[in-house]
């Protein structure tokens, strides 16, 4: 049904063993998502990517000094708009400061917010109560909900 | 990180025995690499037919590789890819960096 919603909704340690995890959820949801009309192995892939960029961010952002820590990640789909929002309680960073990296002289950081950037629809990173949240919007193409109304004549 | 370093043709394959490379492992993936180059071993070939998927912190791994052997006058070259992992080498143009052979013979024959 093209009408359904899926809320994902996962609280991590700020370690990277986790990433996996976080990875493996956005590509399962890539492969199984219904209606969705484009290639599914390749969503599968950048959702794989893009949670796992955003994770490692939000881990590497995080307090690394507080073994209590956490990285809560939230996944919404409904209707053509996938969002993800990851909450780190570090620093936070400044998005706009963020350059587009130099392809033809490439270095060896910088391509994990290229990635987000450029896979998916918009990229913002704000602060919300005691959070940073870096959110996350693609448009989906979806297959069109068909009402019958043959049976009303 | 699980991987396997063997001696062929006078390269040094290193086969990557995971099938994600991402920031949890990419750092001793870096380190083993780096190390290999502090030793002499300057040519090396890395087998990723394993990989289903790698991430920013993989790439610039490689890429620290690539750019130490180069220092030496070595060469790092890329075997195996799996369609998923080039395309990341692709979107990143690192494609145009890294030699990308189908496998560990084609690298053998165009290296020689």
């Amino acid at each position: 049904m093209g009408t359904s919603i899926i809320q994902i909704d996962v609280i991590i340690p700020t370690q990277t063993k986790y990433l996996n995890l976080i990875g493996s959820i956005g590509e399962s949801l890539g492969k199984d998502l219904d209606d969705f009309c484009g290639d599914h192995e390749a969503l599968a892939y950048q959702l794989n990517l893009v949670l796992t960029e955003a994770a490692t961010n939000a881990i590497r952002h995080g307090c690394y000094n507080n073994p209590e820590d956490t990285v809560r990640i939230s996944i919404h789909i409904q209707e053509h708009e996938l969002n993800i929002k990851v909450y780190d309680h570090g620093q936070g960073f400044d998005l706009e400061m963020v350059s587009l990296p130099d392809l033809d002289h490439p270095q060896e950081g910088g391509l994990g917010i290229f990635f987000i950037r450029t896979l998916m629809d918009s990229v913002t990173y704000t602060h919300e109560g005691e959070s940073n949240v870096l959110e996350i919007v693609k448009y989906l193409d979806m297959r069109p909900v068909i009402e019958n109304h043959s049976n009303h004549q | 990180m699980n991987l396997n370093l063997e001696k062929l043709n006078g390269y040094s394959v290193l086969y990557i025995k995971e099938e994600r490379i991402d920031a949890h492992n990419s750092g001793e993936l870096k380190e083993t690499i780096l190390h290999m180059i502090e030793q002499g071993e300057i040519n090396i070939i890395v087998q990723l037919e394993r990989v289903r998927f790698i991430d920013s912190s993989g790439l610039g791994a490689l890429l620290s590789g690539y750019k130490h052997a180069a220092a030496k006058s070595g060469k790092l070259a890329l075997a195996c890819c799996k369609p998923q992992v080039l395309s990341m080498f692709e979107l990143t143009r690192l494609n145009r960096v890294f030699e990308i052979y189908a496998d560990l013979n084609e690298a053998f024959e165009s290296e020689a």
